[in-house]
């Protein structure tokens, strides 16, 4: 693009120039929109197809009565707020509800916690440290499933390695019910949780820790900022962005978390560990009402739009400041 | 200009894929609808994923395909908890199979659907039939399923270990509890069940709460506590881990090969694996609280049934199918092979004769009861609310008395 053309690109707003050089010019730029929408249309048609599609029918299929049947006839009726009803007057709705707050607030807790001062140690440098981050990476590579086999068999309260080591270590006298006790269970799956979810957020703070430039450590270091003082005025304020995405994204994630409570509880004993997701998941695929599984994933959507939107708002906070 | 034409063709090219995958989806609708005279092929879905069963099976739809003029069988085989899910599946995408295997409590529900075809429209009965397996696959007062084999639960106890102990396999819950407790010793404790949050765990809490006259219809009743009691009682003495409320079957069986259980409650289908590991094992029905009562297992296996596709060449090629899968000798030949008692009350006492090993389970299934029996497709609803009741009381939430009142009944 030269000069000349940009200037006389920009003409036509005050003076009309002749009738065939406009047309042509016009064709031009709409042949340039047509490109721009139609880079856009695959993306567009993908979201619809993957997210657009999926949602829609969930929350309509939160309105229908929607069971066995509907697979073979094709028939669903409407029956207004008759599922959201039932799933919410129901006995075990609040205990699920209580549960999947104290599991994510535990188990969000416990991950960043942990993942932070593991980011921190890592953030320095000693010898072997690759390897050593790359075991804490170990849970990602395990799939869930086996992952929670794994647990079962480790929290066993007879047998299972966890009493056996607590008991010869002198720390228990008595096996811990850690899977059998409706008092432990739900603290036994936070932890399996915090373990499950270490990695991810050991992986993005410590990430955010190398984008923090070491001048500013240097500089501080200058004005008596060391240790504590550094990470609360150096660390912090420049981590805020990345521990927003862990924390948005760990909440989220968590409120969804299912195959490790089939793997180890199954919501039980005596639904101690039920949660909406579980919920959701056993009056969908165990009781085949497809309706009032719909109903409480669509209560679990609008709790992670929730959070979504408090994200969001902090974001744009952060960016006017 | 010419670079901007070009993008524009880019993309007009990233969509042409996408066009061109939503004319593929709409074509394949069609298959399956075509109506011929000659049956060429069937399809067949079932769950016996687990060697030997996956190929004896596959043996005998081959063979009966061949015998009925199919020479071809198309199997496919999914995982257990996965096939209703496959089912539906097929269902709203119009491809169901020819001849479907259902667990024997899931019949009902998928017949009411409208999805099977009755049998008596092939001019199939289930006349000689034990009870059981019959009630599972009626609907309507119209059958939907055959059954070749069925079993049920009942306890198995280590010989070796009873015998050191000097305790005989126990015929009352009082001698349940006597001897579970006599045989727990260190790690090994008496007696395991299964008592999960699941649809096993209410399968395994039917032996004692109908052999002691509970129903299923009536689940606050004085006698379904009763049988809550036992199972609390049993691990409240100890003679059963606490971890009953978390013990799937296979779980009680490891615990049983492993020496941590003297007797357990568990199914025929776990022989080969005792068999494997090389256990002294025996096997007596599930004990009754008194005298004079009986005791009532519920009974296992799958029917074989004919899904409506709506061809019905094929349809009725298939109930020919799933007849030869009942025949007298493919009933004998299934329970030998499948640890299985035949379906057909004439054939049990041969059966006994020729496999004395089995002749507790085969008394056990002539009066097994369905789950399904008599809620019909409601049974799931009411399976929660058992397991729900036994974990309530196992671990200390509840009484007996109101646990399934507290658990919804």
């Amino acid at each position: 693009m030269s000069d000349t053309k940009t200037l006389t690109s920009a003409t036509p707003r005050t003076t009309p120039a002749p009738a065939p050089v406009r047309s042509r010019r016009s064709g031009s730029r709409r042949l340039e929109e047509l490109t721009k929408v139609l880079f856009v249309v695959p993306a567009a048609l993908a979201i619809v197809a993957l997210f657009g599609y999926p949602v829609v029918k969930n929350v309509v299929m939160g309105f229908q009565d929607y069971g066995l049947k509907t697979f073979f006839t094709g028939q669903a009726p409407f029956v207004g707020l008759s599922n959201y009803l039932a799933v919410v007057s129901d006995d075990v709705f609040s205990k699920a509800v209580v549960n999947t707050a104290l599991f994510t607030l535990g188990s969000i807790v416990g991950q960043f916690v942990i993942g932070m001062l593991l980011a921190l140690f890592f953030h320095r440098s000693f010898p072997l440290n690759g390897v050593l981050r790359a075991l804490f990476l170990l849970p990602w590579l395990l799939p869930l499933i086996v992952g929670s086999a794994a647990w079962r068999a480790i929290l066993e309260q007879d047998s299972g390695i966890l009493n056996v080591t607590l008991e010869n270590l002198g720390v228990i006298s008595t096996p811990v019910p850690w899977l059998t006790s409706p008092q432990v269970a739900l603290v036994a799956i936070i932890l399996v949780n915090v373990w499950l979810g270490i990695p991810f957020n050991l992986t993005l703070l410590y990430s955010g820790l190398q984008d923090i430039p070491d001048e500013l450590y240097e500089a501080g270091a200058l004005d008596g900022a060391t240790g504590w003082k550094a990470f609360w005025s150096i660390t912090w304020p420049n981590l805020r962005a990345v521990v927003s995405v862990v924390l948005m994204l760990g909440v989220i994630y968590t409120l969804k978390v299912l195959d490790i409570i089939l793997g180890l509880t199954q919501g039980g004993p005596a639904n101690a560990t039920q949660t909406i997701a579980l919920q959701s998941y056993q009056r969908s695929f165990v009781e085949f009402k497809f309706g009032q599984g719909a109903a409480l994933s669509n209560i679990l959507i609008v709790i992670s739009l929730v959070f979504a939107v408090i994200y969001l708002r902090a974001n744009r906070r952060q960016v006017d400041e | 200009m010419i670079t901007k034409r070009l993008a524009a063709i880019a993309a007009l090219a990233t969509l042409a894929p996408l066009t061109l995958a939503a004319c593929g989806g709409s074509t394949s609708g069609s298959a399956g609808g075509s109506s011929s005279a000659t049956v060429d092929s069937l399809k067949v879905l079932d769950y016996y994923t687990d060697e030997p069963g996956k190929t004896q099976i596959g043996d005998m739809l081959t063979a009966c395909g061949t015998s009925i003029g199919v020479p071809k069988i198309d199997r496919e085989v999914v995982p257990g908890p996965t096939l209703i899910q496959k089912v539906l599946q097929q269902a709203s995408s119009k491809s169901l199979p020819d001849v479907l295997m259902l667990d024997n409590p899931d019949i009902q529900q998928i017949a009411d659907t409208g999805a099977l075809a009755p049998l008596g429209d092939y001019g199939i009965t289930a006349d000689g039939y034990a009870p059981g397996p019959v009630a599972a696959a009626t609907s309507g007062g119209k059958l939907y399923g055959l059954q070749p084999g069925a079993n049920t639960i009942a306890i198995f106890y280590r010989k070796d270990v009873l015998a050191k102990a000097g305790v005989k396999p126990p015929t009352t819950w009082a001698e349940l509890r006597t001897d579970a407790k006599k045989l727990t010793v260190g790690k090994q404790y008496g007696f395991a069940f299964n008592a999960t949050a699941d649809y096993e765990g209410a399968w395994q809490f039917l032996p004692p709460m109908w052999s002691n006259g509970g129903d299923e219809t009536d689940l606050k009743s004085p006698q379904v506590a009763g049988a809550l009691q036992l199972w609390k009682d049993l691990v409240d003495d100890g003679s059963a881990s606490k971890s009953v409320v978390n013990w799937k079957q296979s779980d009680v069986n490891d615990q049983f090969i492993a020496g941590n259980a003297a007797m357990m409650l568990n199914g025929p289908w776990q022989e080969p694996a005792l068999d494997k590991a090389n256990v002294d094992y025996g096997v007596v029905p599930f004990p009754v609280d008194q005298a004079g009562q009986t005791s009532v297992a519920p009974l296992g296996g799958e029917a074989w049934t004919v899904p409506m596709t709506g061809d019905q060449a094929r349809m009725s090629k298939a109930a020919e199918l799933v007849r030869c899968m009942n025949s007298d000798a493919n009933q004998l030949l299934r329970a030998k092979q499948g640890g299985l008692v035949p379906t057909k009350l004439a054939l049990a006492s041969q059966f006994k004769q020729e496999v004395p090993a089995m002749a507790g389970f085969t008394d056990a299934v002539a009066g097994a009861r369905a789950r399904t029996g008599k809620l019909g497709a409601t049974w799931p609803d009411t399976a929660k609310i058992i397991y729900t009741g036994v974990q309530l009381v196992l671990t200390g939430q509840a009484a007996p008395a109101d646990a399934m009142a507290k658990a919804g009944a």
